[in-house]
């Protein structure tokens, strides 16, 4: 996939088989390599790596809570910069940690112009806790919190759209990625870390124990959001959308299918006006971004 | 050197011969005049540091954590429902042993609001691992500071150190304060170097998550901490001292207790006006002293037992409660004495910034007289009939 991984991110760590976070861990550190201070959130992420007294971090790491990580690594900033230390900082959060609980400190930190990076690994809910929603999770899906039932289909709203609201920050590098396509994650982290200011890459992380797939469908779980327009890889710098990954699209329908959490989508019947409305969410993300590959006939 | 100096700006000119190199700082009343000066210094390059401008106080104490982590000496300082903002980062700050100085203008805790002076809001935190140092006057308050950075960087403590103080009436009233030169407080507190820190030439991982195979012997570490800086508060208060002449070695000081009948315990800028009570009420024969508590973190036990040994009665004076129960300081001292036959009796005091005058503290003495006590000393009573 993306070669020899330098091995920041250690093997050994508690992740279920297949998670998306954790192939995600790696390909970061291995953009970042060793010279990086990595500050985590409360989430899986940081709970499958560092059970005391063992670390999956090679390179200096902390932990301190759930919504604050962006003003650590604020504070790390500063303090690097007084002690003339050039290690970069990345701040690492789940999209709860990221979207809903965090997103203050989160605010602050990019209005005060701090030079980290800020990586939300996107598995669309509350994982750590047990799959409750979050404000990540795409319309319909069934959550713990927000379960189908006979008078319900699923997350009644949509997915919140953060990078916007980062990039109205004046975020000077706002990007998207995917862990189905690694390489391309590697690249954008590259970039943000190149760039001077605060960046934001928020990854497409799918999650099998709370998606419902078997742990070895992850990668195509993940190349069908992008193939269906539900996830966009795209870039934004200074505020315009400078690149997005162009497809084919399918049916929203081939994504959805292969997920327990859009099962009451079509079983016991198939609910039409539903999946028309997660039609139009993708329809209306290609427009926007311009995805679609016109096919000469 | 003496200068008449605003309590608030006491603390600022010592914060920055502390030498901090971070600060992140939220404004609140009365807080704001230390973080004001504190901004003007760095912006007049007569303070060389990180001033962190966070949109909370959350995100002060987290930045603050951040630097302290990445090797920093940092500062902050807050009260009332700023530090109550920080409750979460506070336990985490004392869990992960950061030695975080934070100046704490004690304030009353909402609802209702209150802008006014008593100590609910660092008392509410007495759990959570941090040294708590409360200051009589501007003077203390100013020069607690030195001795806070001293005991929390030293290796064998590592735990974070509120410097509290009244508001208003400290913070805001003029007093005259020896302040230390650049040079002596550098004489004093050298630069920090930190135990260990983020860095990728040495990688660690701070802030793990433990099973209950190994959570309470990192509790079990801390609280031994805790009472451990007693000693290093010792040798610092006598070093201080021996240095500039005001000697910080004790964790209580007693006010004429040696033939006391009543003693007072106390703490903070209420105590001057108890020291000029008990001289009045000592004119007339009554034998009363003063236990004051200069620290409640670690609490002062055997001090407090050896000091009100041979006394008849205590008053304790709180300027808190624990609603439901007591004043903090009163159930602690009672523990404290536990097994021994003296009474101690709880007044609930000076909340949100009511005022009290020497004729009140005789009052509670002679209330304590009678026996009667475990109340609010004070109370409008037609607002609460
Ligand atoms: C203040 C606070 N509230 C709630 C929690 C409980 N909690 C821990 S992790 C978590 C969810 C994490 O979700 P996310 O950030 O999406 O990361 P994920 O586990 O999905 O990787 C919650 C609710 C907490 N630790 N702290
Ligand atoms: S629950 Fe999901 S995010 Fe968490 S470790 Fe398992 S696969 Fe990864
Ligand atoms: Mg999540």
């Amino acid at each position: 996939m993306t070669g020899e991984s330098c091995g920041l991110f250690e093997y050994g760590h508690r992740a279920c088989g297949g998670c998306a976070a954790a192939m995600a861990a790696r390909t970061i550190l291995d953009a970042a390599g060793k010279d990086t201070i990595v500050v985590s959130a409360t989430g899986c992420m940081e709970v499958f790596s560092t059970p005391y007294p063992e670390t999956a971090w090679k390179v200096p790491w902390i932990h301190s809570l759930f919504e604050n990580n962006s003003a650590v690594a604020s504070g790390i900033v500063a303090s690097l910069k007084k002690q003339g230390r050039k290690e970069k900082v990345i701040a690492l959060g789940g999209d709860g940690a990221t979207f809903d609980i965090g997103i203050l400190c989160l605010s602050g930190a990019f209005e005060r112009g701090h030079d980290f990076v800020y990586i939300c690994y996107d598995n669309e809910a509350y994982m750590n806790t047990g799959i409750q929603r979050s404000g990540a999770t795409p319309y319909d899906a069934s959550t713990t919190t927000s379960p189908a039932g006979k008078c319900s289909t699923g997350n009644r709203r949509p997915k919140k759209d953060l990078p916007m609201i980062l990039a109205a920050h004046g975020a000077p590098y706002v990007a998207t990625a995917s862990i189905a396509y690694l390489p391309d994650l590697k690249k954008k982290v590259e970039k943000a870390l190149a760039t001077e200011g605060p960046c934001y890459l928020q990854v497409h992380a799918p999650c099998c124990t709370g998606w419902g797939f078997e742990g070895e469908k992850t990668m195509a779980i993940g190349k069908l959001a992008i193939e269906t327009g539900l996830w966009v890889n795209y870039e934004m710098e200074e505020g315009k959308v400078t690149r997005v990954k162009k497809v084919v699209r399918k049916p929203v329908e081939a994504y959805l299918k292969e997920q327990r959490r859009f099962r009451h989508l079509f079983k016991p019947t198939r609910n039409e006006p539903e999946i028309a409305k997660i039609q139009a969410v993708a329809d209306r993300n290609a427009e926007r971004f311009g995805i679609d590959i016109k096919l000469k006939k | 050197m003496m200068e008449f100096m605003e309590g608030s700006h006491a603390v600022a000119h010592s914060v920055k011969h502390c030498r901090p190199e971070v600060i992140a700082a939220y404004p609140i009343t009365p807080q704001t005049h230390i973080v004001e000066a504190l901004a003007e210094m760095v912006a007049n390059c007569q303070l060389d540091a990180e001033y962190i401008t966070v949109e909370s106080e959350f995100s002060a104490l987290s930045a603050c954590l951040g630097a302290s982590a990445a090797g920093s000496r940092v500062y902050s300082a807050t009260t009332s429902q700023g530090l109550a903002l920080m409750f979460e980062v506070c336990f985490n700050c004392a869990g992960m042993r950061m030695p975080v100085v934070m100046s704490i203008v004690n304030r009353a805790m909402g609802a209702p609001l209150s802008i006014w002076n008593d100590q609910q809001d660092s008392i509410s935190l007495r759990d959570s691992g941090w040294l708590q140092f409360y200051a009589e006057d501007n003077q203390e308050a100013a020069d607690l500071h030195y001795l806070a950075y001293k005991v929390a960087e030293d290796r064998n403590v590592l735990l974070p150190a509120f410097v509290c103080f009244d508001g208003f009436i400290l913070s805001h009233t003029y007093e005259p304060v020896d302040m230390l030169t650049q040079e002596q407080a550098d004489s004093y507190l050298p630069r920090y170097t930190p135990v260990q820190r983020l860095d990728s030439a040495d990688p660690i991982s701070f802030g793990l998550f433990a099973s209950p195979d190994y959570y309470m012997e990192f509790r079990y570490q801390i609280d031994q901490a805790v009472k451990g800086a007693a000693k290093k508060i010792a040798s610092a208060g006598r070093e201080f001292g021996e240095m500039f002449g005001r000697d910080y070695s004790d964790l209580v000081e007693s006010y004429r207790l040696d033939d006391a009948d009543c003693a007072i315990v106390a703490m903070g800028s209420i105590c001057g006006t108890v020291k000029d009570a008990i001289d009045e009420m000592r004119k007339d024969g009554k034998k009363v002293g003063l236990l004051r508590l200069r620290s409640f973190r670690p609490f002062p036990e055997k001090e407090v037992r050896s000091a009100l040994a041979g006394v008849n009665r205590v008053a304790v004076l709180d300027k808190n409660v624990s609603l439901g129960t007591k004043g903090a300081v009163a159930l602690e001292v009672r523990d404290a004495l536990y097994g021994q036959q003296v009474p101690v009796l709880d007044y609930i005091i000076a909340l949100g910034g009511r005022d009290v005058r020497k004729k009140d503290i005789r009052a509670v003495v002679d209330m304590a007289g009678q026996g009667k006590g475990d109340l609010f000393y004070g109370l409008r009573q037609e607002l609460v009939s």
